[in-house]
């Protein structure tokens, strides 16, 4: 809703070079990063490099004695370049999520630092940086001092398996996705040994529900994730998004029913594990003051919420990964990059074109699901301990099974009659597309009916 | 302090003991509660009150009776302009004064919009102690403008000092009206979207329906007022029963709670009960707006007010539900004794008995949908 | 009914112990003695026709020249509409009033504050302790009499006069830099003399 007739508010606007500065570092550095990430992800395999240090520093790789040290050059670069890519992405989606719900909840937002406060988060973490470290005496101290690591190593493993392109991964694991679902329990640790170690009744309160609550929505999540695992009949990421396509109909969570109910599933249950509304609970501010985090001052505190933030991308790039396609490109097939990486031991300008592309698609797809992550966040309400638990236990978990059951079947169905497979995906999307249309008429409907209209020039 | 309280709270070697508050996110104020707790079950929620304690009946009987006013705004800060009325009513039941008709559709005006704001904060505290951030922030945007509006007619925001022995202070501004009647405007829809985004809504609606339930007996029993009875289902508002001021001339329902979504009584009805209560007050004004008459906006009273001895009780149906205020007269002009009777005060009482059983989250339902303020319960 | 009617229905009732109506001051009351209270209570809440289940009001005042503090209750009733004002009055010296809490459960607290604010004594409160002030607080505020006792715990409640302690710590200041100043100068030099000379 627009702000109401009788006393509107005036809106103000950055000063010029602000805007100009914004949007200087907000295009370099995500280019910078993605950059980053296009250019030395190949690179560090050891065919890669050898090629690398073949053609472009004209020495014999074998021969060549700084050989290993270039390769452990390149996976040095490459992770600091994926945990800034981390850190920014956290703080990036702050950004979003602030302003995303400052324009639902019809406020102005952040609009100081930086042109529409771009450079909040920059400040943010600055000015924790700045805090005083409390450590309460009565806690554990080495306990409370390595809480937050386990957290932060939890989130940052997450981001060598993680396919940004069709050969932009930093380790094709062939067990891909298993790692990811072990990696990311490690947060689980983390924020039990922060509620225990403040040794504050109230910080001990929101440990227990959390790991109550992430621990049981593992279930539903890891048999939810068994579904596109059955389809494509590999755990590694890679391998799962080449067995789907690039059309809506060709992605897993609509050539098989069950598959999409498996995608709702999992989408709960990674709502749930990143203690995102309606499952924050462990940090139910109203409740329990921060919760786990009451006794976190500081730097670590930082540390906490940059996870929690940047569990927003890891969770929506699982999910695209999984059921959405990942960073399959319509049009462009195996086929297409074999063809452009030419016949030269380094691969040709076009096949890192295409290497662009894909993460572009990658990029905005992950971005999408961030979007209804956030959405979701500032519209529902939080639901309690033991419905949270009824809901995983007595719905998702049997729901999770009979989906996993039923795409057995479908998949011996389907390789006794390869039509069914198309057709379905045909189907599904179109009842996609009409809820999607209907959707938008509904909300057009209910703005016109409190008598405002639809206005994007508010941004 | 917590030493000589626990000596009510018996001790098992399992249960935690807490602290919920003074300090607190969601206690609607300075309030704690000591709370027993297996778990997440409560066992017992202790209510220590009295941090907001300013000794405000003390000091009715220094300032004399028209510097008590600007006191009672702080009686209950939310919902200012009943306060002001309650003591109004009583002292000119004192001193047998007639309130010109004018002052008294003012009076109503502007008690009904403190009441729509009062109840927007409520509502809305109880939807973000649920969890939902957003309905908080509508219903506060929609608040800033009813202060706007009241600012104009009296200069203030929060704590208003408007009405005065005898009448209200000042008259309506230059288009005031038309510009109360274009916010009832945009106001009437905002409501049904708010209801949609938020009353209608399975999450919310499983958090507060069958919670700490008060049947209608109990509710009487405890001394419960306002929207916490009604929405008990006693069908009781001081401004149908017990009529005062302009009420007898406006057409209005009063909603009463049915169990829409759980039994009678339970916390989503007294939830639901103020969300009804903001549209009918809304009626209310439009009703009233139309209807001023003209005329003086004060009767003629003393200077110094020097009321005969005797003793009166003025109620008004605030947003709270009933609050009276007891005055007791020597002749001076002085009062001997001032005292506001408030529901928040009884609708603490009531919190210990009900909460056995409840899990921590309900415990934080249950105190946002009795809609207690500390100003209230320690004056 | 009325507030006459009533107090009929209770003299005939309860004989003597139901004192008369007082004269129509703006709310009229009647006194109860002491140790009739809970009868009478119990008989305006349950009697039909009468039915005043709601307690609106229970609250104290403080009369030093009679030497009573008044207990008053003011109640309501939501089926018919009516309502009454009672008072019971309590010595002063030691106050103590049989407690109502068994015949509406809002009592309780009301009491609570009495006791807290007032002093008077409940006997058969199932809970009789402070809730407004501290539990170790000395003295019941809204007696006409009440002193402060100048402090709680080390934290004092005298507090000077601003503008005079403000004026104080300003001669202070000015004191110390009057001394901390060098000596003036010597007052005049000597070279005009030599030179005139």
């Amino acid at each position: 809703m627009t702000a109401n007739p009788v006393t509107p508010y005036a809106r103000k606007t950055s000063p010029r070079w602000v805007v100009l500065v914004t949007l200087a570092v907000g295009l370099v550095l995500p280019l910078a990063l993605f950059g980053g990430v296009l250019v030395l992800s190949p690179l560090t395999k050891p065919a890669m490099v050898a090629a690398f240090v073949q053609e472009v520093l004209g020495h014999d790789p074998a021969t060549w004695p700084y050989t290993t040290l270039l390769t452990g050059a390149f996976i040095a670069v490459l992770a600091l370049v994926l945990l800034t890519f981390g850190a920014v992405v956290s703080g990036t989606t702050v950004w979003w999520e602030m302003r995303v719900s400052s324009r639902m909840q019809s406020r102005i937002g952040y609009n100081r630092v930086g042109a529409g406060g771009f450079f909040q988060w920059i400040a943010d973490a600055v000015k924790l940086l700045f805090k005083e470290d409390l450590i309460p005496a009565e806690s554990d101290h080495l306990l409370f001092r390595a809480a937050p690591y386990f957290v932060f190593t939890g989130f940052a493993l997450v981001f060598v398996a993680l396919p940004f392109g069709e050969s932009l991964i930093a380790a094709d694991l062939n067990v891909g996705i298993f790692y990811l679902t072990s990696v990311t329990a490690l947060v689980v640790v983390g924020i039990l040994l922060a509620g225990w170690s403040s040794n504050s009744k109230w910080a001990l309160f929101g440990g227990m529900r959390s790991a109550a609550q992430v621990i049981s929505y593992e279930i539903p999540a890891g048999i939810a994730v068994m579904v596109p695992v059955l389809m494509a009949g590999t755990l590694s990421m890679q391998g799962i998004i080449r067995a789907q396509g690039a059309w809506p109909w060709q992605w897993f969570a609509f050539t098989n029913p069950f598959a999409t109910v498996a995608f709702v599933i999992f989408f709960v249950a990674q709502l749930a594990e990143g203690n995102r509304t309606p499952f924050d609970l462990p940090e139910a501010d109203s409740e329990l003051v921060a919760g786990y985090l009451s006794e976190y001052s500081s730097f670590r505190f930082a540390l906490y919420f940059l996870v929690e933030f940047g569990n927003l991308w890891v969770m929506s790039a699982i999910s695209a990964t999984l059921f959405l396609g990942g960073w399959q490109v319509p049009f462009v097939g195996p086929e297409v990059y074999a063809a452009a990486r030419g016949a030269g031991t380094l691969p040709a300008l076009g096949w890192w074109g295409l290497q662009v592309l894909s993460m572009a698609v990658f990029v905005a797809k992950t971005l999408l699901v961030l979007n209804l992550v956030v959405w979701i966040r500032w519209t529902l309400p939080r639901i309690r301990v033991d419905q949270m638990m009824t809901l995983c236990w007595k719905y998702l978990v049997p729901f999770a099974f009979v989906s996993f059951v039923a795409t057995l079947l479908w998949l011996i169905l389907v390789a006794q009659a390869p039509v069914v497979g198309p057709a379905t995906g045909i189907a599904l999307t179109v009842v996609a597309a009409l809820l999607a249309v209907l959707f938008a008429r509904q909300t057009r409907a209910n703005i016109s009916a409190v008598g405002d209209r639809v206005d994007l020039s508010n941004w | 302090m917590e030493k000589l309280i626990l000596r009510r709270v018996d001790r098992d070697n399992e249960e935690m003991v807490l602290n919920f508050g003074p300090q607190h996110p969601s206690t609607h104020g300075v309030i704690n509660f000591i709370v027993e707790t297996d778990g997440e079950v409560l066992k017992k929620a202790v209510p220590d009150v009295g941090y907001l304690h300013r000794s405000i009946e003390k000091i009715g009987e220094i300032v004399g009776y028209p510097g008590f006013m600007p006191y009672t705004d702080r009686v209950d800060y939310v919902a200012a302009m009943f306060a002001n009325e309650g003591y109004a009513i009583a002292v000119e039941r004192l001193l047998k004064l007639e309130v010109p008709p004018r002052a008294q559709w003012l009076r109503a005006v502007s008690c009904e919009l403190c009441r729509i704001a009062s109840h927007l904060v409520s509502v809305g505290t109880m939807t973000m102690d649920i969890g939902a951030f957003t309905p908080m922030v509508h219903g506060l945007r929609e608040r800033e403008t009813i202060n706007d509006l009241i600012e104009e007619l009296c200069g203030a925001r929060l704590t208003y000092n408007y009405h005065r022995i005898g009448g209200v202070a000042f008259d309506m501004p230059g288009g005031w009206r038309d510009r109360v009647l274009k916010f009832l405007d945009h106001f009437d829809p905002f409501l049904v979207e708010f209801d949609r985004l938020i009353s209608f809504n399975q999450l919310y609606v499983k958090r507060l329906a069958n919670v700490a339930t008060i049947p209608a007996a109990l509710a009487i029993d405890y001394g419960l007022v306002g929207p916490n009875l009604r929405g008990s289902g006693v069908d009781w508002d001081l401004r149908r029963d017990l009529p005062y001021g302009a009420y007898p001339h406006f057409k209005f329902s009063i909603p009463v709670g049915r169990g829409w979504y759980g039994t009678p009584g339970d916390s989503y009805d007294r939830y639901y009960v103020r969300c009804l209560e903001m549209a009918e007050s809304s009626k209310i004004v439009r009703q009233a707006l139309e209807s001023m008459p003209e005329g003086e906006i004060t009767a003629k009273v003393p200077r110094n007010i020097k009321p005969e001895a005797g003793e009166a009780l003025g109620r008004v149906e605030s947003a709270r539900g009933e609050l009276a205020y007891y005055v007791v007269s020597d002749g001076t002009n002085k009062a001997y004794r001032v005292r506001a009777r408030t529901g928040s005060f009884t609708a603490m009482g009531i919190i210990e008995d009900i909460s056995r059983g409840l899990m921590i989250a309900d415990l934080v339902a249950l105190i946002a949908s009795l809609d207690v303020v500390a100003p209230e319960i320690d004056r | 009914m009325t507030t006459n009617e009533i107090h009929e229905r209770l003299r005939a009732r309860f004989g003597d112990v139901v004192g008369p109506l007082s004269e129509p001051k703006i709310d009229p009351f009647c006194v109860v003695k002491r140790d009739a209270i809970v009868e009478v209570c119990r008989f305006l809440k349950t009697e039909p026709g009468i039915e005043l289940d709601f307690l609106e009001d229970e609250t104290a005042v403080d009369w030093p020249k009679r030497n009573v503090i008044e207990v008053v209750y003011h109640l309501l009733s939501y089926t018919i509409r009516h309502g009454f004002k009672l008072k019971v009055e309590a010595d002063r010296a030691a106050p103590s009033v049989p407690t109502v809490e068994g015949v509406w459960k809002t009592a309780n607290w009301f009491e609570r504050e009495i006791y807290d604010l007032f002093g008077v004594d409940f006997p058969g409160h199932p809970d009789l302790r402070r809730i407004m002030l501290p539990d170790d607080w000395v003295g019941h505020p809204l007696r006409k009499d009440y002193q402060e006792a100048g402090g709680w715990h080390g934290i004092s409640n005298v507090r000077e006069n601003p503008l005079v302690e403000l004026k104080r710590l300003d001669d202070l200041k000015r004191a110390e830099k009057a001394a901390a100043a060098p000596p003036a100068p010597p007052a005049a030099p000597a070279a005009p003399p030599a030179a005139k000379a």
